[in-house]
Parts: structure tokens; C-alpha cells; sequence
């Protein structure tokens, strides 16, 4: 088993047309993700990489049985194909797209909140279940299939990790990057949930960083309710107050959201903290023995 | 994006947010015509990006003509330091001359997204004129806040409980409503990241007024107000920051003298964090994004140079889906195309590793390869010490 995502899953690639879209879409179908239909307004009844496309996502979903969605589409329009995803009762919906507006993200999640989808995202790298299902922009190739579980607000941190898991042969039930904006759909906590549910994760490593607070609840939800170990590293320890850090998300404001702050709530609840990014790996792996 | 005080209080003034009468000067022969038109006394206060503008005395009372001249040629040209500002501080090259009101009491107003429910909340406070971040941490029930439904906005209900809430005089509870709801479309509109108004004013006649304003714009929501180019103050930014901005790489500069390339944010920050757990200090956040193609990576090392502080540069490069000898391949041309005359410690990862090691070693620059995140840093310190 994995999480959100496995060998049924059956994507539909919202954008699928774009540079982003055409590219990732290949890279997935390489991988062995059964990519059903693609979106774009106005190709509807063209094909792409094989795969048939839709002017509307109710039409693909009607058409193919698809599951779950990717979204490629620009900033401006990421919001709508949130919702159009919704609308149409995709159980998944991952999007990729990095810039959107906050208040965009405040509607769409609004719009969310009485529905049954699950949003990962935005402006993140996507789910991975190796060996079955790769939604996103991750690299394939680093990922093995195993028993533990990867959470992470940045992208390529969570490749880091995955790298060193690999190479200490401990490979990896799903992996996913829930995104580096303020407003995302599954958060931390809800991704714990998942993995604390999973027969088929032993244990979780969650990547944050700088900025809100949650890893603060993260480390509510893991002291109150987890069983399984969970290894943590927050990105961030050095970066001064008041200043972005790439990530839309990621800045200390009015003194809260600092590294330390979040690393010792984290302790507190039993998460085994690791200072050093290259120890992430190493540290499960003392964990789980 | 941040904007001044004067920038903020015109445009909210467009949704109907009450601001005191002003005039912007920017040289001290301004200043007459500005007090004749607005009277005596006046408030002079020097325009930067930063709070606590007040104690560094960027803000003063002028009873007299003289004195408001006075104030503004003292003013203009000055550094002003803030604890916002750091030590360094900002050059003042904006002055406001606001009239002077008879202040009754003073309150808070702020929006802000809350992340950990994905909404706007509205707070209100009647510890006003203070840092609100000092109350919220001391005295947190003084902060009363209004969640609010994108669907249907700011109601009237909530904007009444806050401004009945904070002990406005029910007399004027209802030019606070419309004061508050003015406030929460101008956020909307302008697609701000965070609207203050400390202090929020009553006067002694009951009016309202924003006697602060302070106004950010979400960047990600640029793109749709072209507009706001113009209101950007680039006085106010780092030249190197503005120059990687026009490159689209995401760089901040920092005091250390390790610069560092790197893909993606958040292993950008994890590098600064193991640069100074091996005993380092970085000299920036450098974030060149996910494919590091040859241009890219030029216009980066020319940036990270600029700064004269670097002694050593590490560049650490998670290859993901683009092959690592490719990145290799840019890196070498793109320092030769430079010249680099520092060390240069590279860690790569990903796809066809060996590879992208070897076109390093042999490129004949004298890098310094790495393997994991750990040694590349061990290295780049010793290197730049």
C-alpha cells in the first residue's frame, strides 16, 4: 500500500498541452503512471504523447474514469483549475504550479472545504508512490520502494532526503512535497494522518521551514496521536527575519516562525530532530533499528 | 512588495479609508507652500520601508513654519535607523507633511492571511500605537480578531463586534464600520499581503482617521496590476537583489563570505544552515531554480561576485530531472565565460553523477567536487578561511 496515490490511479493532466504539461506528461508515462486523458481548453479531440484531450475536465473524467489530476496551468488560471477538478469529484488533485495569488488560493481552498477532493499543493513537486504511481515533477529514478514515508514543504529537499534514504537502502512508501505557499491544501498534519494509517509505513520524515506555523501542529497531532517515528528537519535556521526565502511561505514575520521555535515544539513532542540536512537519512535509519 | 506610508494612505483613501490631509515634499523649499495649504501645526515623517520610524526620529511635531523646514532639511538625506532597518539603516529621500489632529485615543487595525485557517482575519486592538507583535506576544487577548468568508467578505456584524469590541464611543461605531469595510476591499482589490493601520485614530471632534498606513502587495499577484511598477522604490532594495531580480533568480544577500548557488528554496536554506553548522557564515540565499541551465547559472555567478565579501562559493546542485553532466557542462563555461578567481566547491546530484563529476575534475578550473551536502560544506569553509 502507499498513500493518496497506486498502481489505480488513473491521472488526467490538467494543461497537458504546455511546455511544463508536454514535458512532465512523457516523463510520467515513462515511469509507469497510467495518464488517462489531458485538459486544454479548445484541443479537445486531439491527442498528445498518446494521450486523448478534453476541452473540459467533467468531459475526461466522463470519458476515461480518471482519479486524480495534475495541474500544469500558469498562475492566473491555477486557481480555476483547482476548482474545475473539484467540481468534477476527483478524489486527487495535485497541482504543481508555483506564483498563484494567495487570495486566488483563499477562494479555491473555500471552495474545497465542502468537497471530498484532496488538494496537494500548490507550487510543489507532487506524490510519489515508487514503483507504482508518480504524480509531479520529481525525479523517478532516485526513489526505490519501501517502508517509509516522506513529507517535505520544499522540492528538491525532498529529493535530498530521498537520496540519502536510497542510499542507506531504505526506500520509500510515497513521498510527496505539500508545497511552500501560505495557502496549500493537505498540511502537514493531514499527511501524517495518512502515513500513521498506512500498514505500509514504518516511519515519517517531515521536511519543513521557516514561516506559519505548521510544524508547530505537526508536532501536536505526532505527540497526541502517532505511533510511528517521525524524523524532522526544518530548512531555514540561518535566514534573517523579514525576508522571503524563495518560497512564497517561507519568512519569519513579526518575530514568529523562526527555525528554533519550530525545531523545539518539534522535540517536545518526540519528533527526532536532526540540525543537519545530512543527517536526515542516517537518522531513521537509527530510528527504525 | 512593500510601498511607503503616502503610497499606502493615497490609495486606500480611493476606497474610502479616512487619512489625514498631506503633502509629499522631497526638498525643503516644498515645504512652505505645503504648510500654508495644510496650516499649522503639522507632523513631518520621513518615508522609508520600516517601522519605528517614531523613536529613530523620523517623525516629528512642527508648531512653527521654521521648524517644519527646519525638520524636513534635517530629514532629507539622513540614515535612518530603526530596529526594522538594521544598523545600516535607509536614506530618507521622501518627506510627508501631514496636519496635525487632536488625538482622543489611539486603536489598531490589520489584515492579514492566516495560514493556519487559510483566511483573512481582521484584528482590532485597542493597544494602539504600540508594536502590535509586542502585544500579541505579552497581552494577546487585547487582539480581537474576525475571521472572514471569502464568499461573502467583511460583514457589517463582525466590523461592529471589533469596533464595539475595542471600546470604540458608540457614536462613532458606525463611520468605524465603514472605515473597516473600506479597508477590507482595498485588501481585495489591491490584492495586498497586509494592511496596518497603528495607530488607528479618534479624534477628539470623533472622527476616524489611519494616521499610519502600512500597505504590502502579494508578488505573486503582480502580474495583474501592472500599475503598481511605478509605486516600487528601488532606493529602498539592495542593487544586487534588483539586479537578480531582472535575471528572475531569487537571491538575498547576507553577511557571510560562503556564496552559494543552489536549486530550489528550501535546499537553498538547508545550505546556508549546514555552510554555518561547518563553522561558516553564507554570504547570500541563492535559489537559481530547477533546470540551472548555463545562462542561468552565468548571470548567478556574476551576481554572487559582485560581492565582495565571498571568499568561496559552493554550489550544490540536485540534478532531479535534468542530467547532471548537462549542469556540469554550464557551470564550467558559465565560470570561464566569468573568469572566477575564487574557490569553488561543487556538489552535484542526481542523473548521470559520475559523469558530471568528471567534466568538473577536468575542466582544468581547479573546483573542488564534493560528495553529500556535508562534505561540500567541510570544504567550502576551509577554503574560505
Amino acid at each position: 500500500m502507499s498513500i493518496l496515490v497506486d498502481k489505480n490511479t488513473r491521472v488526467v493532466v490538467q494543461g497537458i498541452t504546455g511546455k511544463e504539461g508536454s514535458f512532465h506528461t512523457g516523463q510520467m508515462i515513462a515511469y509507469g503512471t497510467k495518464v488517462v486523458a489531458g485538459v486544454t481548453p479548445g484541443k479537445g479531440g486531439a491527442e498528445h504523447e498518446g494521450v486523448p484531450i478534453f476541452d473540459t475536465l467533467a468531459d475526461a473524467v466522463k470519458e476515461t474514469g480518471a482519479n486524480a489530476s495534475v495541474i500544469y496551468v500558469p498562475p492566473a488560471f491555477a486557481a480555476d483549475a483547482i476548482m474545475e477538478a473539484a467540481d468534477a469529484g476527483l478524489p486527487v488533485v495535485v497541482c504543481i504550479t508555483e506564483g498563484i495569488p494567495a487570495l486566488d488560493m483563499v477562494r479555491a481552498f473555500d471552495y474545497l472545504r465542502d468537497r471530498s477532493t484532496r488538494l496537494i499543493g500548490p507550487n510543489c513537486p507532487g506524490v510519489i508512490s515508487p514503483g507504482r504511481c508518480k504524480i509531479g515533477i520529481m525525479p523517478g529514478h532516485i526513489h526505490t520502494e519501501g517502508r517509509v514515508g516522506v513529507v517535505s514543504r520544499s522540492g528538491t529537499l525532498t529529493y535530498e532526503a530521498v537520496h540519502q534514504l536510497t542510499n542507506l537502502n531504505l526506500g520509500q512508501s510515497t513521498a510527496l512535497g505539500i508545497g511552500g505557499d501560505p495557502v496549500i491544501g493537505t498540511n502537514f498534519v493531514d499527511a501524517l494522518r495518512l502515513f500513521e494509517q498506512d500498514p505500509e509505513t514504518d516511519a515519517v520524515v517531515m521536511i519543513g521551514e521557516i514561516g506559519g506555523t505548521a510544524e508547530e501542529q505537526a508536532a501536536q497531532y505526532v505527540r497526541d496521536k502517532m505511533t510511528k517515528p517521525v524524523i524532522g528537519f526544518i530548512a531555514g535556521q540561518t535566514a534573517p527575519p523579514g525576508r522571503r526565502m524563495g518560497h512564497a511561505g517561507a519568512i519569519i514575520a513579526g518575530g514568529k516562525g523562526t527555525a528554533a521555535e519550530k525545531m523545539a515544539a518539534m522535540e517536545d513532542a518526540g519528533i527526532h530532530v536532526v540540525r543537519s540536512p545530512a543527517d536526515m537519512g542516517a537518522r531513521v535509519a537509527e530510528a527504525l533499528r | 512588495m512593500k510601498i511607503h506610508e503616502y503610497q499606502g494612505k493615497q490609495l486606500l483613501a480611493k476606497y474610502g479609508v479616512t487619512v489625514p490631509r498631506s503633502v509629499v515634499v522631497n526638498h525643503e523649499e516644498q515645504v512652505r507652500a505645503a504648510v500654508e495649504q495644510l496650516g499649522l501645526p503639522v507632523v513631518v515623517k520621513a518615508q522609508i520601508h520600516a517601522g519605528g520610524r517614531g523613536k529613530g526620529g523620523g517623525v516629528k511635531l512642527a508648531r512653527t513654519l521654521d521648524d517644519a523646514i527646519d525638520m524636513a532639511r534635517t530629514m532629507i538625506g539622513m540614515t535612518l535607523v530603526t530596529h526594522q532597518t538594521g544598523p545600516e539603516g535607509r536614506e530618507v529621500r521622501t518627506v510627508l507633511i501631514e496636519e496635525a489632529l487632536k488625538i482622543k485615543q489611539e486603536f489598531y487595525l490589520g489584515i492579514v492571511l492566516d495560514r493556519a485557517i487559510s483566511r483573512l482575519v481582521f484584528m482590532a486592538s485597542a493597544a494602539g500605537g504600540m508594536e502590535i507583535e509586542e502585544v500579541a506576544a505579552h497581552e494577546p487577548e487585547k487582539i480581537l480578531k474576525e475571521a472572514i468568508d471569502p464568499a461573502v467578505g467583511l460583514q457589517a456584524f463582525q466590523a461592529r463586534k471589533l469596533a464595539f469590541g475595542i471600546g470604540l464611543p458608540k457614536e462613532v461605531v458606525g463611520k468605524a464600520v465603514k472605515f473597516m469595510t473600506a479597508l477590507y476591499r482595498a485588501y481585495v482589490d489591491l490584492d495586498a499581503s497586509l494592511v496596518e493601520i497603528n495607530p488607528f485614530l479618534l479624534t477628539e471632534d470623533g472622527e476616524l482617521y489611519a494616521l499610519d498606513a502600512k500597505l504590502n502587495f502579494d508578488d505573486n499577484a503582480l502580474f495583474r496590476h501592472k500599475e503598481y511598477a511605478e509605486l516600487r522604490d528601488l532606493n529602498e532594495e539592495d542593487p544586487l537583489e534588483i539586479e537578480a531580480s531582472k535575471y528572475d533568480l531569487n537571491y538575498i544577500k547576507l553577511d557571510g563570505n560562503i556564496g552559494c548557488m543552489v536549486n530550489g528554496a528550501g535546499l537553498a536554506m538547508a545550505t546556508m544552515d549546514i555552510i554555518k553548522l561547518a563553522g561558516g557564515e553564507p554570504a547570500n540565499f541563492l535559489d537559481v531554480g530547477g533546470g540551472a541551465s548555463e545562462e542561468r547559472v552565468e548571470n548567478a555567478f556574476r551576481i554572487l561576485l559582485s560581492d565582495k565579501n565571498v571568499k568561496a562559493v559552493l554550489i550544490n546542485i540536485f540534478g532531479g530531472i535534468v542530467r547532471t553532466d548537462m549542469v556540469a557542462s554550464g557551470v564550467v563555461a558559465a565560470a570561464r565565460n566569468i573568469g572566477i578567481k575564487v574557490p569553488v566547491v561543487v556538489r552535484l546530484e542526481g542523473t548521470n553523477v559520475e559523469k558530471g563529476r568528471e567534466v568538473i575534475e577536468q575542466s582544468g578550473l581547479g573546483f573542488v567536487t564534493a560528495s553529500g551536502m556535508k562534505d561540500a560544506a567541510e570544504k567550502v569553509v576551509a577554503l574560505a578561511s
